[in-house]
């Protein structure tokens, strides 16, 4: 067993409104940066697990959103990054 | 009849719900743990309003988990009466209990004020107190009050009748302009497909009484007491 340190991206699912993304791409907006199209504002959750490898850590993580960590009705969630911890 | 009113860490309208159905209403009633398994021959069960575990990760997300909610997914299945009112309908929303989600306010604050509402739908058991489309005026109370689901689930949720509540102007007008939160179609409140699990962001429990300013919320409980008797 070896402990891998997963992160997972979880945002709001893209056509559903997202106020907070909203608000901050109307201020990036006002400050110059016009080439924002879209701002998703999600949670970053990092997650320490004990995992025979990197692949069996990442499935556990997958598992874990489908139950709890993402809202399937409203958000998509995404790996970012696997590493051994 | 007899309720059961669940208090999960951080429920807040657990004692409103409780002073609504036994002072106001006439019934008995207990609370219930969340931790409890126990309901206690309840023939209704009340999820209140709160912030069950601190809003942590999503409303709702882990009192889904919580043991008394095998119990809460028990009675529903078995066509026993399930509301679930402001956090209480992000919770069974989370159980997919309902379908949906509730998200941020479109205006990102937490609304603390008075809505009108709509009475729609064909839900007996909630309604039959109320006329199609009688407007009520009921608070509301939330920061995560944006009913949401794919357009398929809202047709489906308009064409059997279990959209039960819309936001609506003083005189029954739908518009963007009355919705608070900007609820997908301005739904407030819905029903399952059985109609016997109702969730709703708006409090009627707390609109029982000239005191509070309402009554209106009461015939919701007297409808209950009508069908499935004292």
């Amino acid at each position: 067993m070896s402990r891998f340190r997963v992160s997972v991206q979880i945002v709001p699912r893209k056509g559903l409104l997202d106020p907070q993304g909203k608000a901050v791409s109307d201020a990036l907006h006002a400050l110059g940066f016009a080439d924002v199209e879209d701002t998703r504002i999600g949670r970053h959750i990092v997650l320490d697990v004990k995992a025979d490898s990197a692949a069996a850590a990442e499935n556990s993580v997958k598992a874990m959103c489908d139950k709890l960590l993402a809202n399937p009705v409203t958000e998509d969630y995404v790996i970012a990054s696997t590493v051994t911890a | 009849m007899k309720f059961g009113i669940v208090t999960f860490p951080g429920s807040n309208c657990d004692v409103d719900a409780l002073h609504a159905v036994t002072d106001q209403l006439g019934q008995t009633a207990v609370s219930l743990w969340h931790r409890d398994h126990d309901i206690q021959g309840c023939d209704v069960l009340i999820l209140p309003g709160g912030f069950s575990y601190g809003d942590a990760l999503r409303a709702g997300a882990i009192a889904r988990f919580s043991p008394i909610m095998q119990e809460v997914k028990a009675h529903a299945e078995r066509g026993a009466p399930v509301i679930g009112i402001c956090n209480g309908f992000q919770i069974l929303c989370e159980s997919h209990l309902l379908p949906g989600a509730l998200m941020r306010n479109a205006g990102l604050k937490f609304i603390c004020d008075w809505v009108h509402l709509r009475v729609e739908g064909t839900a007996p058991l909630y309604l039959s107190g109320y006329t199609s489309g009688q407007v009520l005026r009921i608070p509301i109370a939330h920061g995560e009050g944006r009913f949401v689901a794919d357009d398929a689930t809202l047709d489906t949720l308009e064409q059997s009748g279990q959209v039960v509540f819309r936001y609506c102007e003083a005189d029954g007008t739908v518009s963007a302009g009355a919705n608070p939160n900007g609820a997908a179609r301005s739904i407030a409140g819905i029903t399952n497909a059985a109609g016997n699990v109702l969730g709703m962001m708006p409090h009627p429990e707390r609109a029982v009484e000239a005191l509070l300013g309402s009554t209106d919320g009461l015939p919701l409980f007297e409808s209950l007491l009508a069908r499935v008797g004292a």
